[in-house]
């Protein structure tokens, strides 16, 4: 039975209209910008801009902050996701045991970082890592090591950011990995154990298959999350110092927003957006590719 | 059943492991609540101090005297709230419409709504932000709402869980003559409340702990959402570190009582999101 046009039109239009309006409009408009020079004039006035082809996209290849931004941000990509990923299993894993006290205290108190607002808890943060009050470098001297001045080094800042990252991207995935767990048969587990298998072993050829789907569902959405890294570095460092931790975002944001370069920054989202979408490809066929 | 015996030695280690990244997870939050009660004299002593021996208000009390906190609380509390409210009530009904409604194309439509979750925000920025200083909507609530009411996410969980209403209910309603908006106000409505429930904790976190579009259309002091606030607070260099402390307080407790009510909708929510993935 079809459904009369009225109802369709005011059950689902609203949202249709709004979807039009925000986001699918704009990512062609966004397209159309980035082979423009669009920039401070042009805001009061569009007819200022003009077309300049490919122009943005051939000055931000040879725009050597740029390559520092993509560089920093896979910087962080490599090192932040597999961090989270490993300690998210691992501690899901723990949780999940069956002699485990408090499993649902754990996890709520781990998500607890998740919710958070990010801006203000890099200020938290940033007061943490002060080299002379912080309390990380106080609990690092409790053993005798010297911290180092995590903000203010270039060698150390992203590593500062990542781990505020980890920090905060830990707890969701602990959620998302005990659900995976929880609909794993015991009976796997118990044909594992009477082949003499051990609880590693267990772990790895039974836990680890049967989660491929929620770890490939984490990996791909921390991927994404991470290359869109902007509220970390912009509120510890502010890219800085010497851009060690300038992100792709930031550059984005100071092209856009604080230069009114819409043009360029128009051209850097897209190149965002292919790499997320290239990213996204290139998981998805692997994963086909293995079952 | 499995039913193994467990050596101590292993339960010390794993709950031992647990309490370690417990109290990493915590730190952080109990850094945050005992440095904002802190005089000027106590900030800076080290080794620190956990509990402040002289416990002040002063930097809350200033933070809405000379920073006027209060305006840009208020700015948040309306953003999120006119933002959640709209955004559940739109994606419910398109919810209800993609669930049950029969029509040429349904699936297409729907796929193209999905399409749109991929696409990351930084891309639609630009142009909405030169639509709306055209619309002369920057530095307004308008600005800072419509442009996040319409989730893709919000649809899709929606869609979900309203399939899972019995088509029959829908029908019988229908046989007694009721409809469209009846049948959404008085079966699908109070049926689909958990999942309501779950998006509207969602889309209220999000809101409020919105930053960069607050950053960019919000530029007007009057207008500042409580991160934004927060972050002129963190980004000039004070030295009251104990004041940005505070602000952060301001920013977070609320979230933190929300969820500790709410958490098994969170719990719920992020579960049902990654096992369909």
């Amino acid at each position: 039975m079809k459904t009369p046009l009225r109802s369709i039109i005011g059950f689902i239009g609203p949202s249709i209209i709004l979807l039009l309006i925000f986001m699918l409009i704009p990512i062609v408009v966004s397209l159309v910008i980035s082979f423009t020079d669009f920039d401070v004039y042009a805001i009061y006035d569009w007819g200022r801009a003009s077309f300049i082809g490919f122009e943005n996209y051939v000055n931000l290849m040879q725009e050597p902050l740029f390559w520092r931004a993509l560089l920093n941000t896979l910087y962080a990509l490599v090192v932040a996701m597999p961090l989270t990923v490993v300690l998210a299993l691992s501690f899901a894993a723990l949780i999940n045991r069956e002699a485990t006290y408090f499993k649902n205290f754990f996890k709520v108190s781990f998500y607890l970082p998740s919710i958070t607002n990010t801006v203000a808890i890099a200020i938290v943060w940033a007061w943490m890592l002060n080299p002379d009050y912080g309390l990380i470098n106080w609990f690092l001297g409790l053993f005798g090591i010297q911290g180092p001045n995590w903000l203010g080094d270039p060698l150390w800042a992203m590593p500062s950011v990542i781990m505020l990252v980890v920090w905060k991207a830990v707890g969701y995935n602990v959620i998302l990995f005990t659900a995976g767990l929880q609909n794993i048969p015991d009976y796997l587990y118990e044909a594992a154990e009477l082949d003499g298998a051990s609880k590693f072993q267990q772990f790895l050829h039974v836990t680890i298959p049967s989660l491929r789907p929620t770890i490939f569902f984490v990996t791909v959405m921390t991927v994404i999350g991470y290359l869109q890294l902007f509220e970390e570095p912009y509120m510890l460092t502010a890219g800085g110092p010497l851009n060690s931790t300038l992100s792709i975002v930031l550059y984005l944001y100071r092209q856009g927003f604080r230069f009114f370069k819409l043009g360029y920054a128009s051209s850097i989202a897209f190149m965002l957006f292919l790499m997320i979408f290239a990213l996204t490809y290139i998981q998805m066929s692997a994963r086909r590719s293995e079952v | 059943m499995r039913s193994r015996k467990v050596s101590p030695i292993e339960q010390v280690a794993v709950h031992g492991l647990l309490i370690i990244w417990l109290l990493i997870s915590v730190i952080p939050f109990v850094w945050m609540l005992s440095t904002s009660f802190k005089g000027p004299g106590e900030i800076f002593i080290f080794p620190p101090r956990w509990i402040p021996r002289n416990p002040t208000f002063n930097n809350y009390i200033d933070l809405f005297q000379n920073m006027n906190f209060g305006r840009p609380f208020l700015n948040s509390v309306i953003v999120s709230l006119s933002t959640t409210f709209l955004s559940v009530l739109v994606a419910t009904m398109a919810g209800y419409g993609f669930a049950k409604f029969h029509f040429k194309n349904k699936n297409l439509l729907f796929l193209f709504i999905l399409g749109t979750i991929m696409v990351p925000g930084q891309i639609t920025m630009i142009p909405v932000f030169l639509l709306l200083s055209r619309l002369n909507l920057l530095n307004t609530y308008w600005g800072l709402i419509l442009p996040a009411i319409a989730n893709a996410f919000n649809i899709f969980f929606m869609r979900q869980y309203i399939m899972g209403v019995p088509d029959e209910l829908i029908e019988a309603a229908k046989m007694d003559g009721a409809h469209e908006g009846w049948i959404f106000f008085r079966i699908i409505l109070p049926l689909a409340r958990p999942a309501m429930a779950a998006i509207t904790i969602f889309t209220f976190t999000g809101s409020w702990n919105n930053f960069l579009w607050p950053l960019i259309i919000a530029t007007d002091e009057s207008m500042y959402t409580l991160p934004v606030a927060v972050s002129v607070l963190g980004g000039q260099y004070t030295e009251n570190i104990a004041m940005q402390m505070a602000g952060s307080v301001i920013v977070i407790l609320p979230l933190i009582i929300v969820f500790l009510f709410t958490q098994r909708y969170f719990i719920k929510g992020i579960t049902f999101t990654g096992m369909k993935g």
